[in-house]
């Protein structure tokens, strides 16, 4: 027996209004699983303009679905508690709780494989943003094409809200063209000098929209002729810190969702640590119960143990197990195959037998 | 004749205990949310109060925090006689302050009107005192180097772009004054020496708005200086031209927010009134229907309970009555004395 410990009637009754108590602690947590899911998953779609992809969304959806298997498995784990002092309702709860034992088990692997996706899944995130905002720069002047025709508004709103400008920096700003044809005067000589300047005919700037500026700055904001010193009064760009946000978006971006993540992170290890509690207890006094009322006086000792037999056996008892199910569906095939041929030698034998007799 | 008499058996009495029990600890609730509501306040004044020239009055939130402790504090008192009013050894302690208790519950039920209506109020002083200090704020806008005022401007530029709205009135204010400061200007320019020339003061004034006027929803990117020139930009006209900047003022625009708060907060007080009143009408009703029990001794007698013990017109008549002798108690005794003598 692995870790077993001696349950006196008193013990057990204890033991089953604290695991229930624990129980209902842990549908609470699965509860605040659920909401942590739905925040992290609005967020996402908040932002879902500015991504590409969206392998990022498994975080939350997985941690939707474990927050409601949760809260169910839980309050199951509660029933049983309830059912467990009384020798009569006790016994229906057998079959199902093998199951329930998977299915906890389960749920805390799926929490443990979150938190490290969550991890592992920054590299994807920040690919994910590089594209999408790389297309949001790209597409910021077609405001008249459809379908596109918010970007402008959205890339500003979040260039202003996460204080960030451009992609890496500001200096993405300077390849695009971001301001739209439609506002250029082509008889001017300065448009038609820089549309000249370049291979695809854009006319390219070095300034950038307004929602780079940081109201920090001690200065008026300054937007156009940026690499120009003499353009502006006491003005020099290699010096200049404050005059716009210095982030990048995608940089900007990735630390407000991994500090997000991050944040979650011991939340849900607490959780993982209630429920691995709730899974021991259970077993604890599942055993404890069943030895109890196998005894001839229920309200004697009796005791619970983890596993019936030590580990080593009870992998060695379960691969057994996993093998007859496999041999047995191998069984099956070979019998229908063997009954004609021992119908067809009946059949001879039966021939046989009557020809002697004529 | 008592107001408005009902008859009580027993199990009447358990229910409206119980009942007020339950009502009495949702004003307490009530009373909490009373308290979090002025500290809000209290903190969106405070962290407002640049662009009011600090000279915004706090009178409001605190009288609301004062306002949620009391009603906490009194409801959390009436709930507890509720709870003893069953039992008459614990019931007996709390008879000789029931009166008393009566008493400060209707002063304190005028006090929240008068709150109330000081929510309502004290909205026009805030628009004032928004005017002034928003005037005061474009003008410090360009003192970056000033102490006390140097984050005069970050803090406009982000009411500007939080509010969604540009200057004082609308975004001409911002031609009114120079929000340029010296240190940026050339000064041997002969465009910055024409400008400062034009004008009496001596200030470089323009057409121009800062960045946090523009509107990001503007389908063009935003046109901030040479406003008025409508050539100066290609196909722009300044009188058409809507989506641009912020066409709203921020005076306008942070008045709005405050006016809803203010209202909000003096409909809550408005319902927490008539809930304390029904409080106290079946506060009324239970304790006098406990005390009317013919038979003190047995609990499942009848009884009567009532608002008032006499009509409406015959108590004020007493309280007046009553009032009177406090106020001139010398008078009365001197009437006394003269037959004697």
């Amino acid at each position: 027996m692995l870790l077993k410990m001696k349950f006196s009637q008193q013990r057990r009754v204890r033991l089953a209004q604290g695991l229930w108590l624990l129980s209902w602690a842990a549908v609470m947590c699965g509860a605040f699983i659920f909401c942590l899911g739905v925040y992290l998953k609005i967020e996402l779609l908040c932002r879902a303009e500015v991504m590409e992809n969206t392998e990022i969304h498994v975080v939350p959806n997985i941690l939707l679905l474990v927050g409601l298997a949760s809260m169910g498995t839980n309050w199951i784990a509660s029933r049983v508690c309830q059912d467990s002092l009384d020798m009569s309702r006790f016994p229906r709860w057998k079959v199902l709780l093998l199951a329930w034992f998977a299915v906890a088990a389960l749920l805390c692997c799926l929490l443990v494989t979150v938190v490290v996706l969550s991890y592992a899944l920054q590299g994807r995130l920040e690919e994910s943003l590089k594209i999408g905002l790389r297309n949001g720069i790209r597409f910021y002047k077609d405001t008249d094409v459809p379908g596109r025709c918010f970007q402008k508004e959205t890339i500003d709103r979040l260039q202003m809200e996460f204080r960030c400008c451009g992609n890496n920096n500001y200096k993405d700003w300077f390849e695009v063209q971001w301001v739209s044809s439609r506002y250029l005067d082509f008889t001017s000589k300065d448009v038609k000098d820089r549309i000249r300047s370049n291979v695809d005919g854009r006319f390219l700037l070095d300034g950038v929209p307004f929602s780079c500026c940081n109201p920090a700055s001690p200065r008026p904001c300054l937007r156009y002729q940026l690499t120009d010193n003499q353009a502006h009064y006491n003005y020099e760009y290699q010096t200049e810190e404050l005059n716009l946000y210095s982030r990048g978006c995608r940089q900007a971006l990735t630390d407000y969702y991994m500090g997000l993540m991050n944040s979650t992170g011991p939340g849900v290890l607490s959780v993982i640590l209630i429920q691995v509690s709730v899974i021991v207890s259970l077993r604890y006094l599942q055993t404890a119960v069943e030895g109890a009322m196998a005894s001839e006086n229920p309200e004697d000792e009796s005791v619970g143990y983890l596993l019936e037999k030590g580990l080593k056996e009870t992998f060695e008892d379960l691969k057994s197990m996993a093998l007859n199910m496999l041999k047995y569906a191998q069984v099956d095939p070979a019998t229908p195959e063997a009954s004609p041929e021992a119908e067809a030698e009946k059949a001879d034998n039966a021939a046989v037998s009557l020809t002697p007799a004529s | 004749m008592p107001l408005m008499p009902v008859k009580f058996t027993l199990q009447k009495r358990v229910k409206l205990a119980q009942g007020l029990w339950m009502l009495y600890w949702a004003s307490v609730m009530l009373g909490i949310l009373i308290f979090s509501l002025g500290i809000f306040f209290k903190v969106e004044l405070r962290k407002r109060s640049e662009m009011m020239d600090n000279n915004e009055s706090h009178l409001v939130p605190n009288l609301l925090i004062l306002m949620g402790l009391l009603t906490c504090a009194i409801n959390a008192f009436g709930g507890k006689v509720c709870h003893d009013s069953l039992d008459p050894m614990k019931f007996s302690k709390w008879k000789p302050v029931l009166k008393q208790f009566f008493v400060s519950c209707l002063l304190f039920n005028a006090a929240l009107l008068l709150v109330a209506l000081l929510c309502f109020l004290m909205q026009f002083s805030v628009y004032l005192t928004l005017a002034e200090g928003l005037k005061y704020s474009i003008r410090f806008y360009k003192d970056t180097d000033t102490p006390g005022r140097c984050f005069m401007k970050r803090t406009l530029d982000m009411t500007q772009i939080e509010f969604r709205c540009c200057g004082n009135n609308n975004f001409r204010d911002w031609f009114e004054v120079q929000w340029i400061s010296n240190r940026y200007l050339d000064m041997s320019n002969e465009e910055v020496k024409d400008r400062v020339l034009s004008n009496v003061e001596g200030k470089f004034l323009m057409d121009s708005v800062p960045f946090s006027c523009c509107n990001p929803g503007s389908p063009r990117p935003c046109i901030q200086h040479h406003l008025t020139n409508s050539s100066a930009h290609y196909d722009y006209d300044l009188r058409s031209e809507e989506l641009n900047i912020w066409t709203r003022g921020c005076r306008e625009a942070l008045f709005s927010y405050f006016s809803s708060m203010m209202s909000s907060m003096g409909a809550l007080l408005i319902f927490t009134i008539i809930l304390e009143s029904a409080d106290m009408a079946g506060l009324k009703y239970l304790t006098t229907s406990l005390e009317s029990m013919s038979d003190p001794e047995n609990p499942e007698c009848e009884s009567e309970g009532w608002l008032l013990e006499k009509s409406v017109k015959e108590t004020v008549c007493e309280t007046l009555a009553k009032l009177k002798a406090v106020v001139k108690p010398n008078q009365v005794q001197e009437g006394g004395d003269e037959p004697a003598t």
